[in-house]
């Protein structure tokens, strides 16, 4: 009977401690968006407030680019090489452009940004974080009547945000650069007739839509770190612990969440 | 004749179902250095955390300046605790920020001055605590020592009325204990405030404490002066006072009770 019920317990057990989480995310992101007037609008608080998201905003975003750069520049430049023989077989070895101008903007753009960012910034936000529970940091701060919340993930929470949407930008840049090159160098289509099969492909409503992820991927980002960063105990462990479940955890929600967009745009004919 | 200023008025707290506090009562009197002693896991550092707010009793109450921390509002706790200072046992400084900004940090968030106004308060504070070279130091770059005083010059940077502090001198050597404590002396002349220190260093309790309290398993169990506590015929207080090898403290343990001394607190 034990080990009948014992796979039970275990799921039951799993998808609790998955609402909770899920649970105290929502709340988190309440909380922050609450505390918007407090960190940046109220007088007091204001001259801290901007000035940390200033600093948050290029530590996340402006230190992030030129590796999403890369990474989206090879990946148009893979994804060029990898269809352009299926596409000769029809003739057509120049619609690579409008693959990969769909492909990135709509797709890969927004999720390698997001996964970038994630080892990049959720990491460094949740090992941040958790250090400076260990080292009573946080607890300073509410002795000094300064709420940790306003003070350190309003401005990671925004930051994240924004630039995550930025950062999708630079990506699908790149992406289409990086087939735009491979295209040119490898299979003789030329820059001009790349251009206009793009700008043919990709509608506004693809690269909207594709920001609207990114900002979806960058505040959830922001939240699993601040989350579990704020959440640490026993020590130095504690924090290794953290910032590895930081990136499990955002890896695997920034794919769920991926898939419940393109289900909804799907069903819309976005 | 002083009056209470914080009143600990049957304080109990559980965690995870161990009573840490039970039942405690206790009276922070205007002006004095309270010293509050215990061994490890006595409940000393939760009784701070309660005092300063950062943590709400499971019981009973505190009354700060005659408000009720528990009925108070989140604003007004932020307000009372912008009264009081907080030195932190490791310092905790802000270990992205210098010294400097350490100390204008709550300045900066809670008051209007403008920034040249805030840079001269940080110096006399920094002064004060014998840091003012230090000012552009980050945190990774000072000894225990210097973290402690940095500690307290951002814990002295509202004028507060109260000063906690969480065992001061545990981790220094013998001489720069007896200069936190010194320090700790001339802040209390200096500035006028009231100190809670809490602490198991004996040597540094007697220096600086004006009365002091016993904490043992969650609860007060002797009161008074250094001298009335040097003087108790209590066998406990002698045994932990005097730092004795044996007694009911380490009988305790022998006695089976080895898990309940360890953890401070009363099973069931």
């Amino acid at each position: 009977m034990t080990t009948v019920l014992r796979p039970i317990v275990l799921i039951y057990l799993g998808v609790a401690e998955m609402f909770r989480f899920l649970g105290d995310l929502t709340y988190l992101i309440g909380d922050a968006v609450f505390g918007v007037r407090h960190s940046l609008l109220r007088k007091q608080g204001r001259r801290l407030g901007w000035s940390n998201l200033w600093a948050q905003m290029d530590r996340v975003g402006v230190r992030s680019i030129p590796i999403v750069a890369l990474v989206l520049f090879c990946i148009g430049a893979i994804l060029a090489l990898q269809m352009a023989p299926v596409l000769k077989d029809y003739g057509a070895r120049e619609r690579v452009a409008d693959i990969i101008a769909i492909a990135i903007g709509r797709e890969l753009g927004p999720l390698v940004s997001a996964i970038v960012l994630t080892g990049f910034a959720g990491a460094s936000i949740a090992a941040e974080l958790g250090t400076m529970v260990v080292s009573e940091e946080i607890e300073a701060l509410r002795a000094n009547a300064i709420d940790p919340i306003y003070f350190l993930v309003v401005p990671r929470m925004i930051s994240t945000t924004i630039m995550m949407v930025c950062l999708a930008m630079v990506g699908d840049a790149a992406g289409v650069l990086g087939g735009m090159f491979t295209g040119n160098a490898f299979l003789g289509i030329s820059p001009t007739l790349y251009r206009h099969h793009t700008f043919d492909a990709l509608k506004l409503k693809d690269f909207l839509t594709g920001l609207v992820k990114a900002g979806v991927f960058g505040l959830l980002i922001s939240a699993i770190a601040c989350r579990l960063g704020l959440g640490v105990t026993g020590g130095a462990e504690g924090v290794g612990v953290a910032t590895t479940r930081t990136v499990v955890l955002t890896i695997v929600a920034l794919i769920t969440v991926d898939l419940l967009f393109t289900s909804v745009f799907f069903f819309l004919g976005w | 004749m002083s009056q209470a200023i914080i009143q600990v008025e049957g304080a109990t707290k559980v965690y995870e179902n161990r009573t840490i506090l039970d039942g405690v009562c206790l009276d922070v009197m205007a002006g004095e250095t309270l010293v509050i002693m215990g061994g490890s896991g006595s409940g000393k550092s939760t009784m701070l955390r309660l005092m300063i707010g950062n943590v709400l009793c499971d019981g009973g109450d505190i009354v700060a300046f005659g408000k009720s921390l528990l009925k108070m509002t989140p604003d007004e706790r932020d307000e009372y605790r912008r009264s009081v200072g907080v030195l932190f046992q490791s310092g905790a400084l802000y270990n992205s920020m210098s010294v400097a900004d350490n100390v204008a940090l709550p300045l900066r968030q809670h008051t209007d001055l403008p920034e040249q106004t805030i840079e001269i308060m940080v110096k006399i504070k920094l002064e004060l605590v014998g840091l003012r070279q230090h000012a552009e130091k980050m945190p990774a770059m000072l000894s225990g020592g210097m973290k402690k005083r940095a500690g307290l010059a951002r814990a002295i940077a509202l004028d507060p009325k109260v000063l906690f502090y969480d065992e001061p001198s545990a981790g220094l050597d013998p001489v720069t204990s007896a200069e936190i404590d010194q320090l700790i002396m001339d802040l209390n002349k200096k500035l006028g405030v009231t100190s809670v220190v809490v602490t198991h260093e004996m040597d540094s309790a007697f220096r600086i404490g004006d009365r002091m309290v016993l904490l043992d398993r969650g609860k007060f169990i002797a009161s008074g002066t250094p001298e009335e506590m040097k003087k108790s015929t209590d066998p406990l207080v002698h045994q932990f006072v005097f730092g004795l090898a044996t007694g009911p403290l380490t009988d305790r343990r022998l006695a089976g009770g080895y898990e309940e001394d360890l953890m401070g607190y009363e099973n069931g």
